[in-house]
């Protein structure tokens, strides 16, 4: 075996660290994420936990990356092994000339360890047991020790961090100086006994700027508060309960009434994912604005009253936090496996609006804006996140609102517009061409404007009938309306490669960090691709050029079947030929090294050797 | 029939409520049921609780689930808006609906098929969230619309019109209902109009989740001999514990009840529900009283009808998640949109 030199890096580095989940390790890895940022570095961490409370493995990653790389990269520099369970595994995973951080309280079999890399030992449990009696205050200060330690070995300022634990515990003094004491302890015992720093480290720079580090589950949740939702229902499901969570939280601070106390709001928690489509459909039905958040399985459960929605033309949004499926698949695994479920849910020919965020800020964004499409639309708007926006913290933009913005509440026709002489009310009437018709809340008007609103099939008046012209009538109104649709929903956003090519790259949601930095590996390995990322479903007008520009387009996704693919390729009549899957989705986020070398292979089997230059 | 037009013609000496509205004010659209369905009865009744109450029509909002009985807002109040949701969902629709706009009615239709089988969770799970409604089961045992199947609430033992024999046991809503901490629970019989019209008009006024089970015979499909829902025997086994005067208004009670006939119960919004005793024993203020009468009788083959089970001083859902007193639905953007100063202190708070 060839002697690896140890790996030498300044702010760009992968930590990864192993705990058992419960062990309460979570804040203290958040700590190290969130210290690093303050040293004006960006990182970007990932959550890797099950499906489990106690007991089970968790590995928390810190990714830190001057040059701003946020998407997963894939390998281990440095691995804080604190799990023995998962041992075998995390020590394999560390790349040649890596780092191995660990407990060293009990001896190990030299087997245990490998010769290509830096062991790093630390008698936590020796530190911790001689300081601390109480054994949830060993548990729980062992990670601050760690983190302690961590400090010294890769050269962090301990006064960022001792900043940082101070702002946790603003007003619990006791708390806070144990835990800065529990730091320098880990600290002192690295200066003291290990060479300090390693090769990885961590130098003050300015490349955080005025970027948030936010959840997207949180973002999306605050969305709908500053997008004016009243009525939110849903039922626990993994990954999306923290949206629920955030927005009952976010609503406890920004939305009570100052003279009264009470709420401008109202959070059901339902019995199902039935209850709660059901709770946000007669909200919406009665001029509320209304969402749910919910997960794959849930999408299946609510899919009769999604096809009520898009027939009887009432107003809702779900915000879909998508996992690896099917079934229950990998219920705490981050996929974009819901495209083509959400696009055509229920029976019948039924067609619903996607929104794709990429990130915090945009799930912030596009959470608000809806309510304005779902009213204006009156149809059901998906939210399309997933685990990996939606559970983890992410650097983004700032999020921006402009106090002048007021919500569209679409076509509603109040009291004093049914009383205009000549005025026609028909609930399914298309007044304007635009498919959309207008609709009246419930206790407007003594004698105008109620109508019965139905699954069954109705005329424009919202009158019972089977007749086929009839029905074909308002089938076609609805295709019409989904047109409309194409223009009111977030373009897709096109970036052209730095020379002319013949390539191009189809990408949306959380892929966007990995194919911007796949972008640069392709450059350097000499391959040119114009970039398209699409934000909504109908499809834009561009989405359809942007391909017949190019002689094929890679669709980067990440589930098994090429979904937004399919979508494309149905809904624009694209010969599929020229539509080129890359797909990832072994429930882990996608990674630059992956898309590039996915993309740089196909590229590469194009570039045809003459053989007469080959043989020579 | 539906192909034959209502008409328009009112005449001029219909009577009128205090809103000044006739009888006709709170009719709808020609029923498409059965002649003889026990639910158009049911429909005469609401018609006749919302003339008496003198409710403004448009302030009502009516929704159902699937099946016949989900039709029946079609046929009453046609100035209201109405909702045929979706089978066995209309709780969640009626709670959604509810939390938007408080100042509404809300009148939730349903059937047996609706409520005890593909809706039983919903049911349920509105009746112990308290959202102030009016919940109606059209209760006939039976399937209507798909030809004759068991329902849920069939009788064990009870047979159906091909000759089966039913050998599930029946849910009983009104005791479901009553453990589930309806604060108004009810059952009447679509044939007897004098006790079901007050019991409804008793449960509009009622804040809170307010149950009606309402036997109403299927005239296509159940009204056979064994079946259990059929008119004869609804008739012959109505086991009823009151008789309901509802009293709206301060006035002072005119009809004259012999001592200790008569318990007068105060609802929140003033109306007094007068109980005319005819179980002298049965108080509706006692919960597991009225359970356990439900369950002896019940044993009896007796169907117990009247105001089961009442609690003046209930609260509802609003009262629980602490709402604004103004609708949900009327708030604006400056009510509801914290704005860019409180954006700025939450970004700086995730830096």
């Amino acid at each position: 075996m060839s002697v690896q030199s140890p790996i030498s890096s300044v702010n760009d580095f992968v930590v990864r660290f192993a705990n058992v989940n419960g062990s309460g390790s979570a804040s203290a890895n958040e700590l190290f994420a969130r210290s690093i940022l303050r040293h004006g570095v960006p990182v970007s961490p990932r959550n890797i936990f099950p499906s489990n409370i106690q007991g089970l493995p968790t590995w928390y990653e810190v990714r830190v990356t001057e040059a701003g790389h946020l998407g997963a990269r894939g390998g281990v520099d440095l691995m804080v092994a604190m799990n023995p369970q998962t041992w075998d595994k995390d020590v394999a995973s560390i790349e040649p000339g890596g780092y191995l951080f660990y407990d060293s309280t009990k001896p190990m079999p030299s087997s245990k360890f490998r010769a290509d890399i830096t062991v790093i030992g630390v008698p936590l449990t020796a530190i911790t047991n001689s300081t601390y009696t109480d054994p949830r205050q060993r548990q729980l200060f062992k990670n601050i020790i760690y983190l302690g330690a961590l400090c010294a070995l890769l050269d962090l300022d301990p006064k960022l961090v001792e900043q940082l634990i101070g702002e946790q515990y603003k007003g619990k003094e006791k708390l806070l100086s144990s835990n800065v004491h529990a730091l320098h302890l880990g600290r002192d015992w690295a200066l003291q006994n290990l060479k300090c720093p390693i090769g990885l480290q961590v130098k003050k720079s300015d490349k955080v700027g005025d970027r948030i580090f936010m959840e997207g589950n949180s973002a999306a949740a605050l969305g709908a508060v500053y997008g004016g939702a009243t009525v939110c229902a849903w039922y626990p499901i993994t990954p999306s309960s923290s949206v629920a969570e955030a927005f009952t939280s976010h609503c406890k601070k920004l939305r009570h009434a100052p003279e009264t106390g009470k709420a401008k709001y109202a959070i059901v928690q339902g019995e199902d994912e039935l209850a709660s489509i059901g709770i946000v459909i007669g909200a919406s039905w009665n001029g509320a604005r209304a969402f749910t958040a919910t997960s794959g399985p849930g999408i299946s459960l609510m899919t009769e009253f999604i096809g009520l929605s898009y027939f009887a033309e009432i107003p809702a949004v779900i915000m879909n936090i998508q996992r690896a499926g099917p079934s229950t698949g990998m219920p705490t695994r981050t996929q974009q496996c819901d495209i083509i479920a959400c696009a055509y849910a229920s029976h019948g020919d039924t067609k619903h609006v996607l929104l794709f965020p990429e990130d915090p800020a945009e799930a912030f964004e596009f959470a608000a804006q809806s309510f304005d499409l779902a009213e204006r639309l009156q149809t059901m708007i998906f939210l399309m996140l997933d685990l990996d926006i939606g559970m983890n913290h992410r650097l983004c933009r700032p999020l921006k609102w402009d106090d002048a913005r007021q919500y569209d509440r679409g076509k509603v026709m109040t009291a004093e517009m049914l009383d205009e002489p000549g005025r026609d009310f028909g609930r399914y009437l298309d007044v304007d061409g635009d498919g959309i018709p207008y609709r009246t809340y419930p206790g407007t008007h003594p004698t105008k404007g109620s109508f019965f609103t139905r699954g069954t099939s109705r005329d424009r008046y919202a009158r019972y009938s089977e007749e086929g012209a009839i029905y074909a009538d308002n089938m076609q109104r609805l295709v019409r309306k989904f047109e409309t649709a194409q223009d009111m929903v977030p373009r897709p956003l096109q970036a052209n490669a730095a020379k002319p090519t013949k390539y191009g790259v189809i990408y949306f949601g959380s892929t966007s960090p990995a194919m911007d930095e796949a972008i640069g590996i392709l450059e350097s390995r000499g391959h040119q691709l114009d970039r398209m990322r699409i934000r909504a479903f109908p499809f834009h007008s561009s989405v359809a050029s942007f391909i017949a520009d190019h002689d094929f387009v890679y669709v980067v996704e990440q589930n098994r079947d090429g979904q937004l693919r399919q979508l494309i390729v149905n809904e624009n009549g694209i010969d599929p030929v020229r539509l080129v899957p890359i797909l990832h989705y072994d429930g882990t986020p996608i990674t630059a090294r992956f898309i590039a070398n996915a993309i740089g292979d196909h590229q590469d089997h194009l570039k045809v050797t003459p053989l007469r230059k080959a043989v020579s | 029939m539906t192909y034959i037009a209502k008409p328009k013609f009112q005449h001029p000496g219909l009577p009128k409520n205090e809103l000044g509205y006739t009888h006709r004010d709170y009719e709808g659209k020609v029923s498409t049921l059965c002649a003889g369905c026990g639910h158009d009865s049911i429909t005469a009744s609401i018609i006749e609780a919302c003339y008496e109450l003198s409710i403004e029509p448009h302030r009502v909002a009516k929704i159902s689930g699937i099946g016949c009985s989900s039709k029946t807002p079609d046929y009453f109040l046609g100035n209201s808006h109405g909702f045929n949701s979706v089978h066995g969902r209309m709780p969640s629709v009626l709670t959604g609906a509810n939390l938007a706009n408080r100042d509404l009615i809300y009148l939730g239709v349903s059937g047996d098929g609706d409520s005890a089988s593909i809706g039983f969770g919903q049911f349920a799970h509105s009746i112990r969230r308290a959202v102030n409604m009016t919940y109606i089961v059209e209760n006939n045992g039976v399937y209507g619309l798909t030809k004759g199947q068991f329902s849920a609430t069939a009788d064990r033992g009870s047979k159906s019109k091909k000759g089966v024999m039913n050998t599930e046991n029946a849910i009983d809503l009104v005791a479901i209902a009553l453990q589930l901490g309806a604060s108004f629970v009810a059952r009447s019989f679509s044939g007897d109009k004098s006790q079901l019209v007050p019991l409804i008009a008793a449960a509009i006024r009622h804040k809170g989740a307010a149950f009606i089970d309402v036997i109403s015979p299927c005239i296509a499909f159940n009204n056979h001999a064994g079946s259990t829902k059929s008119f004869d025997y609804v008739r012959e086994h109505n086991d009823a514990v009151n008789r309901l005067d509802v009293l709206t208004g301060r006035d002072p009670i005119t009809v004259e009840y012999a001592p200790g006939t008569v318990q007068v119960v105060e609802q929140h919004d003033g109306t007094r529900l007068a109980l005319r005793k005819i179980d002298a024993d049965y108080d509706a203020n006692d919960r597991l009283a009225a359970m356990t009468f439900l369950q002896k009788h019940a044993a009896k083959g007796q169907v117990v009808t009247g105001l089961l089970y009442v609690d003046p001083d209930a609260e509802d859902l609003h009262t629980h998640l602490d709402t604004v007193e103004t609708p949900l639905n009327t708030l604006e953007a400056k009510d509801l949109c914290p704005g860019s100063a409180a954006l700025e202190k939450i970004n700086a708070s995730l830096r």
